[in-house]
């Protein structure tokens, strides 16, 4: 019993203190990163790093997802008689849930760990003290770069993922299933707003900014050589993408 | 130059420094010997502000360093120079980028006059054509030297090295204290090295200094401390296993 009450202590402690020195980062790299000289060679390198390199994976993920979509959603409204309705559930799906919450887990997974490995990496190999010792700020010089570029990629790459799973959804519903194109585009047209991009768009900023510092935080206070930089890899991933779905949630609960 | 006062710092239980008192000397080589895990890379990451003491403090000239804010500490890291144990080269980067890197974050300097800076420096440490290469293609005498190279680069009035001969060939040591030396020689800068590298401190030192069980027991001129009686620096000096430092 009290082995348990200590063991429920010390993850309380952990977690408490990860809360705490994550809000640190974040407040640290909001401040630095409106704070002269910005150099924007280390920005534009981690958009392409967390944008362009994700793009494959994103079309990939959102192309498959839209044509599933259409065809579970052409299998279930076809019993109602309302065929019709698959663009704008493809649609609405997409730009609302699955294309922000996809977008945040694969890049998650590709990026996100990529960014914890490289700076676990610079934390275990002295690299980061280095930048201490020679007057640069590590948060401004490492992490900055990499939270901006994870809050303005992750919109772009979502607003791609929505696009490739309509254009799924479009292929499936019309050219495989027979829906009329006319009415397809149509009814999306009618049902889709644009505040459900919108909707959609706002929380994978949202996404973004966690993938980034939840990566960025797990590097950047890796310890325990080769075994520590693996761990805040896989940290970075199983912690970003829990904080992804349950954000995800909340910020759904508010915009229904 | 520098005077350290009394320096404790603890990590949970453990007193690694326990009142620590040194005064640097301007323009000269200081050299802090100690078994590995004494805490000699604790006192020299203290020095330049990587870690904060829980008691003491740290004069440069009239400043105490340990009362600074991070933003204020900057300004000082920038008279200051450091080699890491693993050079701590930035593994992204050529050997010209992280040599020319403080330049290119703290000066305006184009270009073309960084480059010029960076190929002295690297000549000054021995090493030529090296300028593309990526850390991953170096040897580790190399990367210290490059890393040496960084160090200098910003013509710093204080050059730290923690453990310079770490992983190194006595041959390769050795060219690492000439160079040592050579560039303190022509910079006229003050050096403060922890090592546990006999050889390679009587040859360098202008002054060594013993840390031992969080403080400093013994300090003098080289000449000096072989000639102090202590048994525990006799028994480091000299690399016994007996003596009244327990191994185990």
């Amino acid at each position: 019993m009290r082995r348990q009450l200590e063991s429920i202590g010390r993850f309380s402690e952990d977690f408490v203190s990860a809360a705490g020195q994550m809000t640190i980062m974040l407040a640290s790299a909001f401040v630095y990163a409106f704070t002269p000289p910005i150099k924007f060679r280390n920005i534009f390198k981690q958009m392409e790093f967390v944008g362009v390199q994700s793009l494959f994976v994103v079309i990939l993920t959102g192309s498959f997802t839209g044509m599933v979509l259409a065809l579970q959603s052409f299998n279930a409204l076809k019993r109602f008689g309302a065929e019709s309705l698959v663009g704008p559930t493809v649609a609405l799906s997409m730009a609302r849930e699955l294309g922000p919450v996809l977008t945040g887990l694969m890049v998650t997974g590709r990026a996100g760990s990529a960014m914890a490995t490289e700076l676990g990496t610079m934390r275990v190999t002295e690299q980061i003290d280095a930048l201490f010792a020679m007057a640069v700020n590590p948060i401004k010089y490492l992490v900055v770069p990499r939270v901006l570029a994870g809050v303005l990629m992750f919109p772009i790459l979502t607003i791609v993922t929505d696009f490739v799973g309509v254009i799924g959804g479009y292929a499936v519903g019309v050219k495989l299933l027979g829906i009329n194109p006319g009415v397809y585009i149509g009814r999306t047209i009618d049902f889709v707003q644009v505040d459900d991009i919108m909707t959609g768009l706002t929380k994978s900023l949202v996404f973004g900014l966690i993938t980034s510092l939840v990566a960025c935080y797990n590097g950047f206070y890796a310890k325990g050589g080769a075994e520590g930089v693996g761990r805040a890899a896989t940290s970075s991933v199983v912690m970003g993408s829990i904080m992804i779905l349950i954000s995800d949630y909340l910020m759904s609960s508010f915009t229904v | 130059m520098i005077k350290i006062v009394n320096l404790r710092k603890s990590f949970g239980e453990k007193k690694v420094l326990d009142g620590v008192n040194l005064d640097i000397e301007r323009g000269k080589i200081t050299v802090i010997i100690g078994r590995s895990g004494e805490g000699k890379s604790v006192l020299i990451k203290h020095i330049i502000g990587l870690l904060k003491p829980d008691e003491g403090a740290i004069f440069l000239e009239d400043q105490d360093l340990t009362s600074l804010r991070d933003r204020d500490f900057n300004e000082v890291r920038k008279r200051f120079g450091m080699l890491f144990q693993g050079a701590a080269l930035f593994d992204s980067m050529t050997v010209a980028d992280n040599v020319g890197f403080p330049l290119k974050e703290h000066t305006d300097l184009h270009d073309e006059d960084i480059r010029k800076i960076v190929t002295e420096k690297l000549n000054r440490v021995g090493l030529v054509n090296v300028e593309e290469m990526m850390p991953s293609d170096l040897s580790g005498g190399m990367k210290k030297r490059v890393g040496l190279a960084r160090a200098i680069v910003m013509d710093p009035e204080i050059v730290l090295f923690d453990e310079p001969t770490t992983g190194l060939d006595p041959i390769m040591s050795d060219s690492i204290a000439d160079l040592v030396l050579d560039t303190q020689k022509a910079l006229k800068t003050t050096y403060i090295l922890i090592t546990h590298d006999i050889p390679f401190t009587y040859k360098i030192a202008d002054k060594i200094a013993m840390l031992h069980e969080g403080r400093i027991i013994e300090e003098g001129s080289v000449e000096e401390m072989k000639a102090n009686p202590n048994p525990i620096l006799r028994q480091f000096l000299e690399g016994r296993a007996e003596g009244p430092i327990k191994v185990f």
